[in-house]
């Protein structure tokens, strides 16, 4: 009987665990993994972790920039107790060796970043999630009582009675599937970019937490917030990090103008201004890009309109020290020198402000169940990230929900519940028959890419009512269409395929509760912008959107309202002072 | 090896295609590997891992492979391409002209599947190093940072670039035939922490064994394969040099 389940090994996961090590060393912790942790999509955040250290910053301008950054969604207490244990928390990585960057006398260094007023980014050049990760893992293997399952799919929750017992799981290798007991599951799967056809997800990032949690009773919360990022190449999704207009760098159109002037984000100046024009919020210069191509200043490419990103003037030297990695990426995979080239770029989907809804511990409604990191909403991100308060959340919340899982654990010492070895049964035979049968309709791979150009047509950076009422049908249509999805691949041996096919039905599950909350949602916030219902609607929609899964299988969206503590909803102003 | 007919994608329109030739293994039916060729589009910005998924999604959902970041960075898709180990999501298939493209697993290690290989021998070794920060006495409360200047960053940095893609195993004459071997990524992994000014622990006992430093020829091929310039054979020569002067000197650390 495991004491704390943990789904996923990426930062939160990891984080999590050593929590619960470190609380209570005679528990046992499983970190329950689809790849070997290493491999998480941790490993691809480039820029930065914001945590207030510099001389001059406050908890309440880091508290600030979030809440209004978020467009007055974040849940106010969350982001209290956020930029409180942020600092802590990288401090404690620094403690246990990450690498980070350095002023001269020997202290962290930090530096600017989107809709931050402060320099308070810490990073480790721009591979700082890759450092992050590989420390975080690294410190993973001190501890003897953390118990790994590599390369094992969860495909299920067992839960009876409101309450977790544990997790039903396909060991890719061998492909046996096995119900584990656990006292307390912990959610950390990460985010779904792969949902949309065009993200900086690496392939792993299909929702499968969101969708298990789902499945499990627990809502989602406020999942029509999908980030753009404004910088992405245009064939891969690569991200081109934020860090790179930090550092100076500028975003032109086809006329080498610095268009963001354009859209109430403050006037260009030589070197970077915080809060404004390239350091305004990410959301705002998504939309400044489709403006720009709507009035056709943007460049048209193979792969779509682009922009460029211009870091030619910061110089050689300056880009090799601190964004080594851009340039890398650049040469690697766009075949371009930003020392000398312009980047183009394009708004690409990055993060899901939206996830399993939680409460200050990462508890859900669901009894023993607890979810963390971009898989959870808490809500610290409202209606739209910040850059670089997603490395410090995976931290934070991971340290809280490993803590509040392992007492919930103590707490609860039952033996294993019947509905172990009865749903790890229905759940074997489930499988066997996806794997054994197989279904002769469509190929898994044009399903999926037909989910994902209908998410990007109706839920990408503006949506309207009927387009978001017609992606309802096609993803109701894609439901009945996937369950008959053609299966090649009859192996119990490493069966991609199998778990490519789950992949598909969480990425549906999460794909419908997008929609049907963009749907809800008749105004316009953050992230979520509709061209029908255009202002922010504070009198109806200061309020977080619930989606609960429907008996008959369908989305249900409720409102619960936004947690309000010192500041109140006011307008969002950037580049003016 | 048998190699068995081409399969052909679904119409590709006149689009200039380039034959891969894929080492499969299927444990239920084969008892060695054999090729299988496939054509795919030869696009000028497609990697090979872009040939791998077009075969997966459009002409055999039954190949298997390991992916997922697709930007350097995850290092699970390491495969031998045209005899050398490569990243596949950033080798591109515009690099072998004409083709055909020979993919095969990572040499060196036991294949699972197709191209899939067990690294499990990799993690053991991993943890055997004591890679984490090594700290006596009392630490420092959470407001204040272990002090590290650029330079002494420096010192270490470039060991910790590490991906773990297992590129450098598959290219090392010694691990290919000495399985026991710690093997390059470990022991650059080991001299990151024994570098790093804020670690104060000894991994002498660890590295100085025939098995540790003293197993490594310095053939160099480790450095060669790495995407990330880490350059375990210089990690391995440095650490035999700290190794033979603690023999002589053995108050002297590091």
């Amino acid at each position: 009987m495991i004491d704390v389940l943990i789904v996923g090994g990426g930062g939160a996961g990891l984080r999590a665990a050593i929590a619960v090590a470190e609380t209570d060393p005679s528990m046992t912790v499983a970190v329950v993994s689809k790849v070997y942790p290493m491999r998480s999509h941790t490993v691809s955040a480039e820029g930065g972790a914001a945590g207030v250290i510099a001389d001059g910053d406050t908890l309440d301008e880091h508290a600030y920039d979030t809440i209004s950054g978020g467009d007055w969604l974040c849940d106010q207490d969350a982001v209290e107790a956020f930029v409180v244990e942020a600092p802590r928390e990288l401090m404690r990585l620094e403690h246990w060796g990450c690498p980070w960057s350095r002023e001269r006398d020997g202290r962290v260094a930090v530096r600017p970043f989107g809709g931050m007023k402060r320099m308070r980014t810490w990073y480790a050049a721009d591979k700082t999630g890759f450092h992050l990760l590989h420390t975080l893992f690294q410190t993973t293997l001190k501890y003897q009582e953390i118990v790994r399952y590599d390369e094992w799919y969860v495909t299920s929750l067992v839960v009876d009675d409101g309450r977790v017992h544990g997790v039903v799981a396909v060991e890719i290798r061998t492909g046996r599937v096995e119900a584990i007991a656990a006292r307390t599951v912990i959610l950390a799967t990460g985010g779904c970019g792969r949902v949309f056809p065009f993200t900086t997800n690496a392939a792993i990032k299909t929702g499968d937490g969101m969708s298990l949690a789902y499945r499990a009773g627990a809502p989602l919360k406020d999942m029509e917030f999908v980030q753009y990022h404004p910088t992405g190449l245009p064939f891969t999704g690569i991200l081109i990090t934020e860090a790179a207009r930090a550092e100076g760098g500028w975003l032109i159109n086809k006329d080498g103008y610095r268009y963001l002037q354009d859209y109430d984000l403050g006037q260009p100046t030589a070197t970077p201004k915080l809060r404004s024009m390239e350091l305004g919020p990410r959301d705002r210069l998504s939309q400044a890009f489709v403006a720009e191509q709507n009035k056709g200043r943007t460049v048209e490419t193979p792969y779509g309109p682009v922009v460029y990103l211009d870091l030619r003037h910061l110089g050689e030297a300056k880009i090799e020290a601190r964004i080594p990695f851009v340039r890398e990426l650049c040469r690697s995979y766009q075949n371009l020198d930003p020392a000398t080239d312009l980047i183009p770029v394009r708004p690409v989907v990055h993060y899901m402000m939206g996830g399993v809804h939680t409460d200050l511990h990462g508890a859900t409604p669901v009894a023993g169940l607890f979810a963390a990191g971009e898989t959870a909403c808490v809500s610290i991100n409202g209606a739209n990230r910040l850059g670089s308060n997603s490395l410090p959340e995976i931290l934070v919340f991971g340290a809280r929900a490993g803590a509040a899982a392992a007492a919930f654990a103590r707490e609860h010492r039952e033996g294993e519940a019947a509905a172990v070895r009865s749903q790890g049964a229905d759940e074997q035979r489930r499988l066997r028959r996806a794997l054994e049968s197989g279904g002769t309709g469509p190929r898994i791979a044009d399903l999926r890419e037909e989910m994902q150009h209908t998410l990007e047509g109706a839920a990408g950076i503006y949506r309207t009512h009927d387009t978001l009422a017609k992606a309802v049908e096609t993803l109701e249509s894609l439901r009945e269409r996937a369950a008959d999805a053609r299966v090649d691949d009859h192996s119990t041996t490493f069966n991609t395929e199998l778990i490519s096919l789950v992949e598909l039905h969480a990425m549906l599950d999460v794909a419908e509760t997008i929609v049907a909350s963009a749907l809800n949602r008749t105004e316009s916030r953050g992230a979520h912008q509709r061209l029908d219902f255009p202002a922010r609607d504070d009198e109806r929609f200061l309020a977080h959107s619930l989606v609960h899964r429907a008996p008959s299988g369908n989305p249900s969206v409720g409102l619960l309202p936004v947690a309000l503590t010192r500041w109140p909803p006011g307008e969002r102003i950037y580049g003016r002072d | 090896m048998s190699a068995k007919a081409t399969r052909a994608g679904r119409s590709t329109g006149g689009e200039r295609t380039i034959t891969l030739e894929i080492s499969r293994f299927r444990p239920e039916q084969d008892s060695e590997p054999v090729f299988e060729t496939f054509d795919v589009p030869l696009r000028d910005d497609w990697a090979v891992l872009d040939g791998l998924n077009h075969v997966k999604d459009q002409l055999d959902g039954t190949l298997s492979f390991r992916w997922s970041c697709r930007m350097g960075v995850c290092g699970s898709c390491g495969m031998t391409v045209n005899g050398k180990p490569r990243l596949t999501c950033g080798t591109f298939l515009t690099e072998f002209g004409a083709g055909p493209v020979r993919i095969e697993p990572l040499k060196g290690f036991p294949v699972i599947r197709d191209l899939v290989v067990e690294i499990d021998d990799f993690l053991a070794k991993l943890s055997h190093v004591k890679p984490w920060l090594i700290r006596e006495g009392e630490e420092l409360p959470l407001t204040t940072e272990y002090a590290q200047t650029p330079e002494q960053l420096e010192a270490y940095k470039q060991y910790s670039m590490c991906i773990n893609c297992m590129l450098c195993y598959s290219a090392c004459p010694v691990y290919v035939l000495n399985p026991d071997f710690l093997g390059p990524a470990a022991i650059a992994l080991a001299q990151r922490y024994n570098l790093d000014s804020r670690d104060q622990g000894d991994r002498l006992d660890l590295l100085n064994t025939d098995e540790g430093v003293w197993g490594c020829t310095f053939v160099g091929e480790c450095t060669s394969a790495c995407p990330k310039h880490v350059d375990p054979a210089e990690a391995i020569q440095r650490y035999k040099v700290t190794a033979a002067m603690r023999s002589v000197l053995p108050w002297a650390r590091r």
